[in-house]
Formats: structure tokens, C-alpha cells, sequence
């Protein structure tokens, strides 16, 4: 059982609750291989996917997984430009309330917006990103594509490249690793660096080379293009030549590491298309497993939300 | 008319009166304050062993919102919240809309300040038009219609220049300029400090240098032009280093204000004991452990000149979003007396006359205002205190239209028993009396 009724953030999981999650997404996989790939534990369930930000991999992620089992979705982008029309989130997920859902999986950009509407509305919140804060899906479906290689999270060390200070899938990762006993080396630029990033719990580098020695697991992040504009980077072609992770770069960490990337990818910026294609990339099982994942949170929910009723 | 206040401890840091007295209302002014008084024809107001009679407090950092925003506050509610804090006086913030920049907005905030016959208003002026930081308001004029300060609170004077001018021009009129202190590129699109808890959090940050960088801009303009410069609001240890430095150097013309929820809380309140709280977010924002202590020891130590609330009402619809979305402020008028007595007197870090020239007697002086002192003759603006009284803040209860406050809840030691202004009890705590 999970101890509360909404995914917020890997800060609120206990290890035992995040152990279930993943040990919950095992079986799902094992849905995914069927010829009918349904169960019907969710039927007569609605879930309103609502996001607020542009999202291919999550969404559909979301979808598959709420339709694998049986739920009654309904998914609904909404535009920046419709918030400026005046209507606030609180209003707008309060008239989606008005239709009874059960639960509602939020992408926003502003960090918090989940906490706001689990502190003020009925249904089940899930967290799909908010802002700068947490991806807790992504960090559970990470963790479980680093189980399934390497039989544990304990130990193991974790390098995680990239623009740190704008990234929610460092926040959550970190948060999820630490839990599990795994140690986190935390590489970017010193202008792309969370303040005290030391008391996240990782080791704190400028250095892709000492982050990536050793390592067991690479993960990088993505760089968006417009960091250029606040100052961070003067451009992409130094940043590839400094903080890139090529097949040199790889050469450095453990003989069987596994390379990882959340999506989407700038090839040539922060990866080598050859190190994206090549051996040790797990990249694309991430995106198969964020399905199992996410059935196994919406499942474990659910189940919660019948243990109240 | 007359009003006799009966016992009491008389706390007036400007003359140095601290001791038992009775004080003599006639005619609005202090007729007499002596030994046992008698009272003749005039009506008692009995001060209760313990309790302290002092000048009138006066804020000078208020935002009533009118015109424009009245569904934030009115002159009137802002100025029922005022005397239920314990103020005689308030100065007026211009970043109404439209922005306060001509003597015409001064004469009605003025009239409706009247009209309401509750505590003093002080308007203070825009430094620009439309406080967009391009042309000169018209000081001289809004000098005349009553304004008593000038700045583009809300926003910096980002141009150096002007500042340079302001500062020499509003010099010559007598008259302080206010900054509200904030590198705009430093600033960015920044909600809360830069610090370990909005990172946490994945909010953006403010850095405290961002708000120095500009108070030390702004010390070496006074320095160059003489002119009169009070520092709002200040946050950052490094903004307390810059003026206590430059009073060491002896330069009379720099003054600065603390707001009191920057010497009570910290960056931590982000996140405990909830996170993404609205009612947590001002501008600037609530820093680390060690600026907030930086705040009290400039309050030690004399660097502070005064506590002013930066009373910033927003309705609660407006604060129920989004965190980055929120606009910054919290009501403050209503909550001052408690925190100041509670976390500052009571805790030992300052004794009541301290607490009373950062109240009154500072607030008068840094804008040249009458009161701010309790002298035989003089106006009879004047507060009454039961500083060991219980209080529980309850946001709900508050007199302000808004109720944007993170204390609700607060349990401290400190009340306003009675607010006099003019000779007239203009409010009386029902609990306490």
C-alpha cells in the first residue's frame, strides 16, 4: 500500500513504497507481452490526463498505460495562452471536478501546481512534471530500468549530466537514488548548478570525466536551446566539446554501464549519436518501461482509493 | 475635551522619559505629563500596571491600494488595520493605479484619509511618471500637496542616473528618497531566495546581492549628490554590511527599514510547514538563516532605523495559484506589535525604549514627520501597549480587506490595548482591556 492518496514527488515515497511501485511494474510488464495487452482493474474509472506543457513521451505514456488498464481517459492540452484568458488552474481542474474523475495526471510548468490542486480538490493527483520540482514517474521508471540491469540500486554509482539547475528529472532522480542507497555524482557547469546542490546529497562536479568514471549508470539531460539566451552556455558547440558525453567519455566508466537519457534527445549538444545508438544505451527501454511504471502507480492508487472509500 | 491616561509606564526614547506617569489630553495635544495627575474634568482611561504608554507608532511602508485596487484594501479598511496595530500614522505607497505621480492622486488619497478619520496617511510620491523610471515626477508639486517621500517602490530606480537626480533634486526639497533595492538582470524572473530551499523546490531565485549591488549603488549616489536616501525594506546581510558601513564613514543622509517578517522567518518557510505557500511569498523575499540574523543584529546595533511593515494586501484569489504566479506581498500592519514584542523584546535582543524609537521615533525622523515623540505641547498621537499580553493571530479576524498573512495561527506575546490619535481613542482592544 501507498501512504498517501496522490503522487506528488519522490519526496513523500519511503523506500518500502518505492520498492513496491517498482516490484507492481514487474507484473505489469508482464501484461505488455499478452497478444491483448488489457486487464480491466481500472474499468469504470476516469482518469483526465491534464497538461499544461508540451509533452509527447509522457502523455502518451500515461495513456497507454491508463487504457492497458481499462480506465476511462480523457486527455486535454491545454495552451498557455488559454491561462492568460483568465481562468486560473484551481478553476479550471475544479470544473473538470464537476465530472466526477477519479484522478487527474498534471503536467504544469509552474513547480508546486500538483501540491496546490492535492491540497484543494477530491480527485487523486499525479504528478506528470511540475515546473523545475519533480518528474516522480520518470525517477520510478529509471530506477526500474536500473534494477533490470543491474539486480539492485544500492551501491551503484550514478552519474547524472546535464542542465541540473532547470531539470526536475535530476530533482526527483536524486531523491529516488538516495533513498535506495545508490550515489549520485551531479555534473553541469557552474552556471547550470541548483544553489548548494552539495546538501541534495550527491557529489557535485564540473568534471564529466570524474562523474563518469566508474560510473555503473550515465544519465544525461537535456540542454535546452534557449539556455543560451540567460547566459548559461555560450553555445552548444562548447558545451558538446566540454560537458558532451561521447564514446571516449563512456570508455571511462564501468565496462557494463548503462547509458540513459529522459527525452528528448539534442543529439550533438549533450550525446553522441553514436553513443545514443550504441551498446549501452537503454534509452528506448526507458520509454517501454515508463508504461509498466505507470500502470503500476495508477494500480496502486486506485487500490488506495478503494481502501478509502 | 479632555482625556486623562491613568498609571502606565511612559516610554519615550526621544526625550529619554521611561517611568511612571500620567498623561493629560486636552484639545488633541499633551497638555501635561507628571506624577499622579488629577483628573478633574476629564475622562480616565485607566493603563493597567505593566502597560506602555508611547508615542504614536507610525509605518512607513504601507500599500492601501486605493485608488485602483480596492478589492485589495481601501484607505479606510487600511486604515482600521493600521490603528488596530497600534499606528497613529502610515505612509502610503504611490504604485496605485494609476501610480501616484501627481499632486490630484495625492489630494484624494488625502481627502479619503480624512474621510475615514481614523490614523494619519503620509503619501509617498513616484520619483518617475508612472514610476517607469523615464521622466522626473513633478516633486516640488507633490511636495506641496503632501508628500513626504518619494520612490518607485514595487520597482528600483534602475537608472542610475535618475537616481543621481532624484536624489539632488528631492535633496533640495528636504525630502528623503525610498529605493526599493533590486538589479533587474540579477532579479530575472525570479520568485524566491536563491538558496538551498528554492532549489529544492525548483524555484527560481533572487540572490541577496541582487538587492546590495543596488544599496551600494545608491550609498555612493548619496554620497556624491548629499541627498537624503532611505533604503526600503532591506533583506540581505550584505545590504545590512553596505549601510553599516556607510554610517561608519559618518554619512548622516542613509536610513534603512526592516520589514518584521525578514528578522522572523526564513527561506525555510518554502517548504514548512507547507509547501508552496502563497502567503510566503513577498518581494524581496524571505532569505537564509544567516541574512535573517544579519536583520536582528542591525537591529541590535543601531544599523536599523526603522521597523516598517511593507503592508502588502492582495486579495485571496489572486494568492490562490500558482506559486510563481502569485503576486508578492503579505498584510502586515495587523501583526507587527506582536512580532516585534515577542520575537525582539521578549527574546531579550532589545529592551522596549529600542523597540519604540524603531516603532515611532526612527519612522518621524527618517521622514520628518510631527510625533514620535510624547513631549508636554506636542500632538497627541500615542499608543498603548500590553506587552505581556497573549496573542493569537488569526487571519480571519483581521481588519485589513486582505488577509494574506503567513502568521496565521501564531501565538505571541505583545498587544495594542489602545490607539490615540489627535486626543482621540480611535481603537481599544476588547480582549486586553
Amino acid at each position: 500500500m501507498l501512504r498517501s492518496r496522490h503522487l506528488l514527488g519522490i519526496a513523500d515515497l519511503e523506500p518500502d513504497e518505492i520498492s513496491l511501485i517498482l516490484d507492481t511494474a514487474e507484473a505489469m510488464t508482464e501484461i505488455a507481452a499478452r497478444p491483448i495487452k488489457k486487464v480491466p482493474t481500472l474499468r469504470g474509472r476516469t482518469v483526465v490526463n491534464l497538461f499544461f506543457e508540451a509533452s509527447t513521451r509522457t502523455r502518451m505514456s500515461f495513456e497507454v498505460a491508463e487504457k492497458r488498464l481499462s480506465a476511462d481517459t480523457l486527455s486535454i492540452a491545454v495552451a498557455q495562452s488559454s491561462v492568460t484568458k483568465g481562468e486560473t488552474l484551481l478553476d479550471t481542474v475544479r470544473n473538470l471536478e464537476a465530472m466526477a474523475p477519479d484522478m487527474i495526471v498534471i503536467r504544469h510548468a509552474s513547480s508546486g501546481a500538483p501540491h496546490l490542486l492535492a491540497r484543494l480538490c477530491r480527485s487523486a493527483i499525479i504528478n506528470a512534471g511540475d515546473g523545475m520540482h519533480e518528474h516522480p514517474t520518470q525517477a520510478l521508471l529509471d530506477a526500474y530500468t536500473i534494477r533490470e540491469h543491474k539486480k539492485r540500486l544500492d551501491g551503484l554509482k550514478v552519474a547524472i549530466v546535464g542542465d541540473l539547475l532547470h531539470s526536475r528529472v535530476l530533482r526527483s532522480n536524486v531523491q529516488l537514488l538516495n533513498k535506495m542507497g545508490a550515489s549520485v555524482w551531479a555534473c553541469a557547469p557552474a552556471t547550470l548548478m541548483p544553489t548548494e546542490l552539495t546538501r541534495f546529497g550527491v557529489h557535485a562536479t564540473t568534471s564529466i570525466d570524474e562523474a563518469v568514471a566508474d560510473a555503473d549508470v550515465v544519465m544525461m539531460l537535456r540542454i535546452q536551446h534557449e539556455r543560451m539566451h540567460g547566459h548559461f552556455i555560450p553555445s552548444t558547440r562548447e558545451y558538446f566539446t566540454l560537458f558532451g558525453l561521447t564514446p571516449e567519455r563512456v570508455r571511462r566508466a564501468k565496462p557494463d554501464v548503462i547509458i540513459m537519457h529522459p527525452g528528448p534527445m539534442n543529439r550533438g549538444v549533450e550525446i553522441d549519436s553514436d553513443v545514443a545508438d550504441g551498446p549501452y544505451s537503454v534509452i528506448l527501454e526507458q520509454v517501454t518501461n515508463g508504461v509498466a511504471v505507470r500502470m503500476a502507480v495508477l494500480y496502486l492508487l486506485a487500490g488506495q482509493e478503494a481502501a478509502t472509500d | 475635551m479632555k482625556l486623562l491616561l491613568k498609571g502606565g509606564r511612559v516610554v519615550d526614547p526621544g526625550s529619554g522619559r521611561d517611568g511612571e506617569f500620567d498623561v493629560l489630553i486636552e484639545g488633541g495635544r499633551i497638555a501635561r505629563i507628571g506624577k499622579s495627575l488629577p483628573a478633574d474634568d476629564a475622562d480616565v482611561l485607566l493603563v493597567k500596571p505593566g502597560w506602555i504608554v508611547a508615542p504614536g507608532l507610525i509605518d512607513i511602508h504601507v500599500h492601501l491600494r486605493e485608488p485602483g485596487q480596492e478589492h485589495k484594501e481601501t484607505i479606510a479598511t487600511g486604515l482600521a488595520a493600521a490603528v488596530a496595530g497600534g499606528f497613529t500614522a502610515v505612509a502610503c505607497m504611490p504604485n496605485t493605479d494609476p501610480v501616484n505621480d501627481h499632486p490630484g492622486i495625492t489630494e484624494l488619497i488625502l481627502r479619503k484619509a480624512a474621510d475615514a478619520s481614523l490614523a494619519r496617511v503620509y503619501p509617498i510620491g513616484a520619483v518617475s511618471m508612472s514610476s517607469r523610471g523615464e521622466q522626473m515626477s513633478e516633486l516640488g508639486a507633490q511636495k506641496a500637496a503632501g508628500c513626504v517621500a518619494f520612490t518607485d517602490d514595487g520597482r528600483p530606480v534602475a537608472s542610475a542616473l535618475l537616481m543621481r537626480r532624484a536624489l539632488e533634486y528631492a535633496g533640495m526639497l528636504g525630502v528623503p528618497i525610498v529605493d526599493h533595492c533590486e538589479d533587474p538582470s540579477l532579479k530575472g524572473d525570479g520568485v524566491a531566495h536563491e538558496g538551498f530551499y528554492a532549489a529544492r523546490l525548483g524555484l527560481r531565485g533572487i540572490p541577496g546581492v541582487a538587492e546590495s549591488i543596488m544599496v551600494e549603488r545608491d550609498i555612493a549616489l548619496a554620497e556624491l549628490t548629499g541627498g537624503l536616501y532611505h533604503v526600503c525594506h532591506m533583506s540581505a546581510r550584505q545590504s545590512i554590511r553596505a549601510v553599516r558601513a556607510a554610517k561608519a564613514r559618518g554619512m548622516a543622509n542613509v536610513t534603512c527599514e526592516v520589514a518584521p517578517h525578514h528578522f522572523v522567518m526564513t527561506d525555510e518557510a518554502l517548504e514548512t510547514p507547507l509547501r508552496y505557500d502563497t502567503n510566503v511569498k513577498m518581494n524581496p523575499p524571505l532569505r537564509d538563516a544567516a541574512d535573517r540574523d544579519s536583520m536582528l543584529e542591525g537591529i541590535v546595533d543601531g544599523t536599523v532605523d526603522v521597523i516598517a511593515t511593507d503592508h502588502a494586501p492582495h486579495h485571496a484569489d489572486e494568492k490562490l495559484v500558482e506559486f510563481d504566479r502569485a503576486p508578492f506581498g503579505i498584510v502586515g500592519l495587523e501583526t507587527c506589535v506582536p512580532l516585534v514584542f515577542d520575537r525582539l523584546v521578549h527574546a531579550g535582543r532589545i529592551g522596549v525604549p529600542r523597540a519604540i524609537e524603531l516603532l515611532s521615533t526612527g519612522p518621524a525622523r527618517v521622514f520628518r514627520l510631527p510625533g514620535g515623540s510624547l513631549v508636554e505641547g506636542g500632538v497627541a498621537d500615542i499608543t498603548i501597549l500590553a506587552p505581556d499580553a497573549a496573542v493569537t493571530i488569526r487571519a480571519a479576524a483581521l481588519r485589513s480587506k486582505s488577509k494574506n498573512t503567513p502568521f496565521d495561527g501564531w501565538q505571541l506575546r505583545g498587544a495594542v490595548a489602545a490607539t490615540i490619535v489627535g486626543g482621540r481613542i480611535v481603537y481599544r482592544n476588547e480582549v486586553v482591556a
